[in-house]
């Protein structure tokens, strides 16, 4: 039998001797993850069924990241609930405020995921982790609940589509601009169910933070999972860890549903306007669009090569008048680098507000509300009406660069225009 | 099982988001969150629905998060079911895993917002009784089958438990 990345990632967690697409399985998981939104509810499943230990301790994560710190007393008593199971249970994995980071950035990190894993995470980013090639989806709170009593969760083995990028990017195009391209041209339910598989030339020069912001928005099309073949560069990001990795490759007769293949060189900066992520446009084709706030972070682009990107645009530059920018790094560690490179500074010193992790404003919960009436652009996954605070403001999405020009310009900005 | 009740008609793309915004995620009660449920998109929903109606939506529905407060927030409101022409993967295992009965269905194009309908779970057949006409819809495969005849996967997980 010949097989895609996915399906021997699946088959070797099913115990089966076989699998194919649209068949249900019971697959052992390697890590469950749950954060403050989602645990809670998974918590209160698990207590509620009778069953007073976890199946594995060590492979249970709990992140209190997308409220926290607490934001308001509700906040602080979820949080609350996280820590109180994380002690009961002896789960060390369990990251406070201090040590967090918006899961998805934290867990490749820390090494908690790795290459061949299968990993389930009652958030729908969690098919991020696909980019280490490990089967990473996002499942519910009942779903997590029942992995913490035996370690299983139940799946629909789903087909894969092919994606081939060729040619070579430009200068400020990047790895969300490959992702706004392919959900522009799929549609948000355009891998309804399925892998997508991300490969070409364009793929294996992409370094990991690029690779994280592409299978970050796999949800975005649908799709339930993500995925790029481990290589030298996948190697050398997970070679610090511990615990072993296990690489996978497509057998070059793997069946994939639908390939695309398309060459990327004329690609430009892309923007996902109002109020859907396929809406998707070149950003030059975007004339006199004001921003009241620019956000750079999230688990799609809050790495240490976003805040980079940013702070070249941005040094010696100050936001335009009346634009509130926000950048918030992803992680504890980005965090401590962006500071050591003097990147915090530039942020700083050009206007802006430097937060410590959190999902908040990604998601309308707090550090950034949008008023009614305003527009964001913001390097986050989504823009659904109202999203980001009320239901008469607008999101605009983009990649770094694109975000920090626009700030520094007042209104939505090709970064070939900041000189 | 016959579910009957007036229909909630809704688009394309109906996400998480618009179902149960983030804001009111700090909670996990069936009844808090169902009070919200649709507020972005459709202020007055949760005063419009009366216990056992019907949502009927396009292709897409629950896109986005993972939020399963967005099927208890459904049913919190007191709707009884979702008809769509396609659920998003995770709203789909969610909407299993806590019994909120759901069909697949290209027809709904044809149901009007306020038509009562009902819903045969056992045959798949929905009759709509304002125009007389019946809409066949696809059979669970029996696998989701047991999952939804043991109430819900944390039962279903107790019972294969206990017969191991």
């Amino acid at each position: 039998m010949s097989y895609t990345i996915a399906e021997k990632i699946l088959l070797k967690h099913c115990g089966q001797k076989t699998i194919k697409p649209g068949e249900f399985i019971e697959a052992n998981v390697d890590v469950a993850l749950a954060n403050d939104i989602t645990a809670p509810l998974a918590i209160s499943e698990f207590k509620k069924s009778g069953f007073k230990q976890v199946f594995n301790k060590n492979k249970i994560v709990l992140v209190p990241d997308h409220f926290a710190p607490a934001k308001d007393l509700k906040s602080a008593n979820q949080c609350k609930i996280l820590a109180d199971f994380a002690k009961e249970q002896g789960i060390k994995n369990y990251f406070e405020i201090g040590q967090m980071g918006i899961e998805h950035a934290l867990l490749p990190e820390k090494g908690i995921v790795l290459p061949g894993d299968l990993i389930i995470g009652a958030d729908s980013h969690t098919c991020t982790y696909g980019a280490l090639g490990a089967y990473a989806t996002g499942m519910g709170s009942t779903d997590l609940a029942r992995a913490y009593i035996d370690g299983k969760c139940w799946l629909k083995v789903p087909a894969s589509l092919k994606f081939i990028y060729n040619g070579k990017l430009n200068k400020w195009v990047g790895g969300k601009d490959l992702i706004l391209f392919t959900i522009g041209q799929i549609g948000v339910d355009g891998a309804l169910y399925k892998v997508m598989e991300f490969c070409g030339p364009v793929i294996k020069k992409l370094g990991m933070d690029d690779r994280f912001s592409i299978c970050n928005m796999a949800i975005e099309a649908g799709a339930r999972a993500g995925l790029i073949a481990p290589d030298a560069i996948t190697k050398k990001f997970v070679a610090c860890f511990k615990r072993k990795a296990k690489y996978y490759q497509s057998d070059p007769d793997a069946v994939y549903e639908k390939t695309y293949t398309w060459d990327i060189s004329a690609l430009e900066p892309l923007v996902a306007c109002p109020h859907l992520p396929s809406n998707v446009k070149p950003v030059s084709s975007l004339k006199d669009i004001k921003v009241d706030q620019v956000v750079i972070g999230s688990c799609t682009n809050g790495r240490i090569s976003d805040l980079r990107i940013a702070a070249k645009l941005l040094k010696g530059k100050k936001a335009a008048s009346g634009v509130k920018l926000i950048i918030f790094p992803a992680t504890q560690k980005i965090y401590l680098q962006a500071v050591k490179e003097g990147l915090a500074e530039i942020f700083v010193k050009a206007g802006g507000v430097f937060s410590t992790p959190t999902c908040g404003p990604c998601l309308g919960g707090h550090m950034g509300i949008l008023a009614e009436g305003e527009v964001a652009i913001a390097t986050t996954n989504r823009n659904f009406l109202g999203r980001m605070g009320s239901p008469k403001s607008f999101v605009y999405l983009s990649n770094p660069a694109v975000a920090a020009a626009s700030a520094i310009t007042g209104k939505i900005t090709h970064p070939e225009k900041i000189k | 099982m016959i579910i009957k009740g007036k229909v909630h008609k809704f688009a394309d793309d109906i996400n998480t988001d618009d179902i149960i915004a983030a804001k009111y995620l700090v909670s996990t009660d069936p009844q808090e969150l169902g009070k919200r449920c649709m507020e972005t998109i459709c202020p007055n929903f949760s005063q419009e629905v009366s216990p056992g109606d019907i949502i009927v939506a396009g292709r897409n529905f629950g896109c986005g998060s993972s939020r399963e407060h967005a099927p208890v927030a459904i049913k919190g409101c007191g709707i009884s079911a979702v008809i769509a022409k396609s659920f998003a993967a995770i709203f789909f295992r969610n909407a299993i895993n806590i019994g909120l009965p759901f069909l697949e269905s290209l027809d709904v194009d044809k149901i009007n917002h306020g038509d009562l309908i009902e819903i045969d779970l056992t045959t798949g057949v929905v009759k709509n009784i304002t125009q007389d006409k019946d809409y066949k819809t696809q059979a669970f495969p029996s696998f989701l089958q047991q999952i939804v005849q043991s109430g819900g996967l944390i039962n279903w997980v107790k019972k294969c438990t206990k017969s191991r």
